[in-house]
């Protein structure tokens, strides 16, 4: 049986007011800045880079060699993307809620290494208690030196400042976060340059991080970049959180190594989720946020790495894991994940602004009991038109990767349960109503 | 209503001195007008311009892409029912259609005694609650029926007043910190940073050789 892990992000878990100050420094906090500091910048991404972490925000880029590409420049920037908007996905809400210490120190760390002019934190804007406790961990942070100028009694100075967003999912792509801490509408930016590293905020170098991604950085300086490598397996490395939702009996956080936990383990163990209600089965789970192809209960043996799922068919992505029983419709579900993206769509790429609102449209229709049986080779075609030959990795023919993910759920949905949708077409109804 | 004034008028500065270009407060003031108003009244969108060097247009332009800025008056408390997929599967249709009832709203509308707007949003990544709603991004869950008609209680009563601010998730989000550096001393101190690190990089090209 897995045993659950949590030893790292999630650590100060149990602790009563794990956001505070006091509770922090008393369980170890800022002796990963302290370490870091006494290093250069170059040995703190060498940890970083032998951690072999891969980011947490959805793409799985090693942050190590991010922090290496970033170009050279007098001003640059780091900011932290806490825009967390992925449907079922709610770790770095609790980690901005519940260790925002953490995260600033982390922060802090992820400034030092690259030699940030300035820190923004971006939190979402919806994050309302997120917002007062992260502030309140930047205060503390300047309470105690470890913020403004000679950090530590150290040469390095910096500056954190809190960003809230104002609700807009495309604003988690991390263009489209620049964008909007500029003052603007979220618009991802149109590609190359493709990374910030090169053309970020106000035109200067800058590095985007998940908020789990730098709040796992003071463990890892503090403990060795080995240490974290000495965990999971392969290029997943480390420990991660996993936001499991849907009908299991214990939704919930739950950090686990990476790889050494089946999607199996995950759902039905008793002491992680608990398996579905009484006389469930299951249908179908989404391995990594609603971009993600569903898989089937015939793959959950899979691992929860990386690669693992990546060669199967789906990702990862931001490890949120929504299992489905079987009296879910799945017409409907792959109809609500569709709605989500003609509602977030930025509009500024005809196929993923149009293909959302049609295919959309149809999902609704079908699920009304007022599609026709031509409408499942509708909806193949418009996801056709928007990530052509249906691909997985799908093709990318718009300025960002919302545009490519709108078809996963449709596509694979008509392939997994092509009988349902053919039942409301014929029914002239859900037969889950 | 409502120019910044006085309190909010030096909070509001505080705000612009953050960034590097004063445009990138929009946003935060956009919530700081939120705070005394609800939503982004006219008058707050023309000071807005003012304190960041734009315009009305840019600001209205911003402003109008997100969600959470409000362009018309709304209730003193907006409630904001999650429908996503893991709400939904867990009942947030149904959750919706309770908050409608118990709140006295349609989605989009206000009840007629102006306490509750009620909206269907996306996730609110709080899904380990489902289905959950938020009353002033103050969030519920998970919530049935009772638990609906218990909140309004609790919220017509002052007893969640503390729990469940105005308007403006900004209204508690107090930056105590000394002023920040100005940008040209951390230019000087990154170029000294970089001369170090290209010193230290020689010396091992040099001891390797
Ligand atoms: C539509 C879209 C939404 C995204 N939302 C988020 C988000 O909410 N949080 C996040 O950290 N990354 C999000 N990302 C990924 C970011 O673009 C970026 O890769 C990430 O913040 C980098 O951090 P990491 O390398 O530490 O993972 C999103 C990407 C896309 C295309
Ligand atoms: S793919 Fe969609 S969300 Fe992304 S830039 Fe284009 S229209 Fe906007
Ligand atoms: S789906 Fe409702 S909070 Fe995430």
């Amino acid at each position: 049986m897995p045993k659950q892990v949590g030893k790292i992000v999630l650590a100060r878990r149990e602790l009563e007011n794990s956001y505070e100050l006091d509770v922090y420094l008393s369980s170890g906090g800022y002796e990963g800045l302290r370490k870091a500091l006494s290093m250069n910048p170059e040995e703190v991404t060498a940890q970083v880079v032998e951690s072999n972490i891969l980011g947490r925000g959805g793409a799985g880029f090693e942050a190590g060699r991010k922090w290496s590409m970033l170009k050279s420049a007098t001003r640059r920037y780091l900011v932290v993307n806490g825009d967390e908007s992925e449907p079922a996905t709610f770790k770095d809400h609790f980690l901005i809620e519940n260790d925002p210490n953490q995260l600033v120190e982390g922060t802090i760390i992820a400034a030092y290494a690259i030699g940030a002019s300035r820190a923004f934190i971006f939190l979402r804007g919806e994050f309302a208690l997120g917002l007062e406790r992260v502030q309140e961990a930047i205060n503390g942070a300047y309470k105690i030196g470890a913020l403004g100028r000679n950090i530590f009694g150290s040469t390095f100075s910096l500056d954190v400042v809190l960003h809230p967003g104002a609700g807009a999912y495309i604003c988690g792509e991390e263009t489209a976060l620049l964008e909007s801490l500029e003052g603007k509408r979220g618009f991802p930016r149109i590609k190359p340059p493709y990374f910030p590293a090169v053309i970020g905020l106000y035109g200067e170098p800058t590095i985007v991080n998940n908020v789990e991604t730098v709040s796992n950085l003071p463990w890892i300086v503090a403990n060795g970049g080995g240490a974290f490598k000495s965990l999971g397996e392969g290029r997943s490395t480390g420990t991660r959180i996993f936001a499991l939702s849907g009908q299991v009996k214990n939704p919930g956080l739950y950090e686990l190594e990476m790889v050494k936990t089946s999607f199996r383990d995950l759902i039905f163990s008793e002491e992680l989720g608990g398996g579905l209600r009484e006389g469930r089965t299951l249908k179908a789970v989404i391995p990594g946020g609603v971009s993600a192809p569903w898989i089937t209960p015939e793959q959950i043996d899979l691992p929860l790495g990386q690669d693992e799922v990546a060669k199967a068919g789906s990702m990862l992505g931001s490890g949120s894991i929504i299992a489905m029983d079987d009296s879910t419709c799945m017409v409907r579900a792959a109809w609500r994940i569709s709605r989500f993206f003609m509602r977030e769509s930025c509009g500024q790429c005809t196929p993923c602004r149009e293909g959302s609102s049609w295919i959309e449209k149809v999902m609704a229709r079908i699920e009304a009991g007022s599609g026709r049986e031509e409408d499942l080779d509708l909806l193949m075609d418009l996801c056709d038109n928007i990530v052509p030959g249906v691909s997985w990795p799908p093709a990318q023919t718009t300025i960002c990767v919302l545009g490519p993910s709108i078809p996963s759920s449709v596509a694979v949905g008509i392939r997994m349960f092509r009988d349902e949708f053919l039942t409301h077409i014929k029914e002239g109804g859900c037969p889950f109503d | 209503m409502s120019r910044f004034e006085q309190q909010v008028l030096a909070e509001a500065l505080e705000i612009v001195k953050l960034y590097p270009e004063r445009k990138s407060a929009t946003i935060p003031l956009c919530h700081l007008a939120q705070s005394m108003d609800g939503y982004l009244a006219k008058d707050a969108i023309e000071h807005i311009a003012e304190l960041t060097g734009t315009t009305s247009a840019e600001v209205y332009g911003t402003a109008s892409f997100y969600d959470m800025i409000q362009l018309r008056p709304v209730g003193k408390y907006v409630v904001g029912v999650c429908t996503n997929i893991a709400c939904m599967l867990q009942g947030g249709y149904e959750l919706l259609e309770e908050a409608e009832s118990t709140f006295g709203a349609a989605v989009g509308e206000t009840s007629s005694d102006g306490l509750f707007t009620v909206e269907e949003v996306e996730c609110l990544a709080t899904c380990d609650r489902a289905p959950c709603l938020h009353v002033n991004y103050r969030y519920f869950g998970p919530l049935n029926a009772e638990g609906v008609a218990k909140l309004k209680e609790d919220l017509v009563s002052g007893h969640l007043s503390n729990e469940v601010p105005i308007h403006g998730v900004l209204s508690r989000v107090k930056r105590y910190a000394p002023e920040l550096i100005p940008m040209d001393e951390i230019d000087d101190l990154r170029v000294r940073d970089d001369a170090s690190k290209a010193e230290r990089a020689a010396a091992q090209r040099s001891g390797n050789a």
